[in-house]
């Protein structure tokens, strides 16, 4: 499966994040009557952030269904489900009740698989929102992605732009494996260019080159891609920076990490996760292992410092990463 | 195969062969997990026959079920082969899950056997998620979870069993009170006197019968079975027995007296007293009895002989069956553990 492989049209329509997910879901309603959504308020409420708005209205309520707010008993039921022939697409509103969930993700949706001996599929896809920049405080602003990336058996991706989103959603409700999708509550309003034929997938696990560069690579995540391209066109004429979407978390794309480091010598990573043991670790460590005499100079991370993201507007905006944090990264190292 | 229908002759004979056949099966991993021939842990579910096989006997073929960590009992009623899984015990390769799992995991999903699972509690979400695809596609199935007095502390079957209510869906939940939760009594568990009570809550139909009688049993089933197929929801049936080894091989069982086990044994044997049920209905002599034994004995010992010789996994199989898509990160993470000329080193 690649990218545009069989496309009939390469035509594309300018559209939000959450618009691009919206026809990403319906496209795939409308593709495979196994296909179902739910999760709590998806129906009725089209999302508590509007991202399954008109679904009900179109497919009904056998496939949109507004469920109690039970996410231990959603996993479980989604996991269930996937095992008997259903392709569930669960909506677990904040990424931060992933904790209320936790067993049945970690016990049988990752394990069951391997536990049976490859006996089984789990075609499962799992949305959920994360990020702070909302004033919604700890519980319902969490970058959490590193924690499911890091549990063996889960796929993970977190899309940073429209086209993104669309392709890598519309491939996670393909995959017969359980897959995880992030999505950053900052980012529904951003606009791109996004294809519009209906076979239009992009592969989990492959990153994208965003904006070429020679002097530094960004490898950035959901809110922080967008962030990192203007701050690359602020810099221009100065440095040249190169821009990776890394939009898989897990399977990582590792080789177009370190084709782009052994052009620029210069890697920082940007992604709005706890900084300690996670995901920028896991790039940088890889860089190392497969790039380390390509590297000129020392791994930058930008992510928060390890504290939960605050209430308060101005102790909010202290402690999440941005555009002049990737900056001030990019400036430590060229 | 002969199916467990209670309203046969043949049928109730089958189920006495499969009540029989648990606990022969499980008698004897005792003995050779206590042999270190098998690895792990043991679970026997010796005492609590009547409840896997009148439960089993009263669904079709097709539906499917979630086990507990106590699995062999549901996966022989469910017709497994004891020989794959004895292998699987063993950690064999021809096992149920290539010997991946062990006895706290085995799984037939061919055969709606949708594991045995070391999570106290979570088979019935499982379940329900399985009672969801059918009615979702209209089949005519219906899904069964078991579990234990313990596993119904747990929030996520509370959960689901919610959701079972709410949407009607066809499954069926079967609570074996075997009087331990692991090693505290039920009674120091749970508020209520019976686990079924739990089913006001969701004003779904709530039973509590004798799990050492499998007709009782499958009667309860076999009527929440017709329920749900109808379209009419969830019950929830608690199986009031008893667990005659200790929760794992190798309990000392210090919470409990011998005289309150030997007492259960001698009163209330499920396996015994349906024996005599049909030999006094003349459908079943001793000397056909002892000959099921001598039939059954031995094709467990050929079980244990079978997997004792079968090949062990190669060690990269470790390495597949974690993705239908596979992660290129496993193999490359597996091949560093033998870049050194293909060796882990001579100490291992």
């Amino acid at each position: 499966m690649t990218a545009h492989a069989e496309l009939e049209t390469e035509a594309t329509d300018r559209m939000t994040v959450r618009e691009a997910i919206n026809q990403a879901l319906r496209e795939e309603l409308e593709r495979d009557e196994d296909v179902f959504v739910m999760g709590e308020d998806v129906g009725v409420m089209g999302g508590v952030l509007g991202v399954t708005d008109g679904l009900l209205e179109e497919f009904g309520e056998k496939r949109i269904v507004d469920s109690p707010i039970s996410e231990a008993g959603l996993a479980g039921l989604g996991t269930g489900a996937a095992a008997t022939g259903t392709r569930p697409v669960i909506e677990i509103m904040f990424s931060d009740f992933l904790g209320v969930a936790a067993e049945q993700i970690i016990n049988q949706m990752a394990k069951m698989r391997y536990m049976f001996g490859g006996k089984i599929e789990m075609p499962v896809t799992v949305r959920t929102t994360e990020g702070g920049g909302m004033g919604a405080a700890s519980q319902h602003s969490g970058t959490i992605h590193t924690w499911i990336a890091h549990f063996p058996g889960l796929k993970a991706v977190a899309p940073g732009t429209p086209a993104a989103a669309k392709g890598l959603l519309k491939s996670s409700i393909r995959s017969n494996d359980p897959v995880f999708f992030f999505e950053n509550k900052m980012i529904y309003e951003d606009s791109g260019e996004v294809p519009v034929d209906e076979e239009f997938t992009i592969p989990i696990g492959e990153a994208s080159v965003e904006r070429a560069g020679d002097d530094v690579t960004v490898v950035a995540t959901q809110r922080l891609v967008g962030e990192s391209l203007d701050v690359a066109d602020d810099l221009e004429g100065d440095v040249d920076v190169e821009v990776i979407d890394l939009r898989s978390l897990y399977p990582l794309d590792t080789d177009t990490i370190v084709s782009s480091l052994e052009k620029t010598g210069r890697l920082v990573v940007a992604d709005e996760s706890p900084l300690s043991y996670g995901t920028h670790a896991e790039i940088a460590t890889r860089a190392m292992e497969e790039g380390f005499f390509s590297l000129d100079a020392p791994v930058q991370r930008v992510g928060t410092p390890d504290t939960h993201i605050p209430f308060s507007p101005p102790l909010e905006e202290e402690v999440l990463p941005s555009g002049a944090d990737v900056e001030n990264a990019i400036n430590r190292i060229v | 195969m002969v199916t467990i229908d209670m309203e046969q002759p043949e049928g109730r004979k089958e189920g006495l062969r499969r009540m029989l056949t648990i606990r022969l099966f499980d008698e004897t991993a005792e003995k050779r997990f206590l042999d270190g021939d098998i690895p792990g842990f043991v679970h026997p579910y010796i005492g609590e026959e009547a409840v896997a096989v009148g439960a089993i006997g009263a669904l079709e073929p097709d539906d499917y079920i979630t086990s507990t960590h106590r699995g062999h009992g549901h996966c022989l009623a469910k017709g497994l082969d004891p020989e794959r899984m004895m292998a699987e015990l063993y950690g064999k390769r021809e096992g149920y899950c290539k010997g991946k799992g062990g006895s706290m995991h085995i799984a037939d999903v061919d055969a709606g056997m949708l594991g045995a699972n070391g999570i106290v509690g979570a088979g019935p979400p499982l379940a329900t998620g399985a009672a969801f695809s059918i009615q979702y596609d209209d089949r005519d199935q219906v899904a069964l979870a078991f579990c234990g007095d313990g596993g119904i502390a747990q929030g996520q079957v509370h959960e689901a069993i919610n959701m079972a209510a709410t949407w009607d869906l066809p499954v069926v939940y079967v609570v074996e009170n075997n009087q331990y939760g692991e090693g505290t009594p039920v009674e120091k568990q749970h508020n209520v006197e019976n686990l079924s009570d739990t089913a006001h809550a969701y004003d779904i139909p709530g039973f509590t019968i004798d799990g050492m009688d499998v007709t009782a049993v499958y009667e309860a089933v076999a009527e929440a079975r017709d329920r749900a197929d109808a379209g009419d929801g969830p019950t929830l049936i608690e199986a009031k027995t008893y667990r005659y080894r200790g929760h794992f091989v190798g309990d000392e069982e210090e919470y409990r007296t011998d005289e309150e086990v030997e007492g259960w044994q001698r009163e209330d044997d499920p396996i015994e007293t349906f024996k005599q049920r049909l030999v006094d209905r003349d459908e079943l002599t001793d000397e056909e009895f002892e000959q099921l034994r001598e039939e059954i004995a031995t094709a467990v010992d050929e079980a244990v002989e079978h997997a004792r010789e079968a090949p062990t996994p190669e060690p990269d199989e470790a390495y597949e069956d974690m993705f239908a898509q596979p992660a290129p990160e496993i193999q490359h993470f597996a091949a560093q553990f033998r870049a050194d000329g293909g060796e882990r080193g001579d100490d291992r």
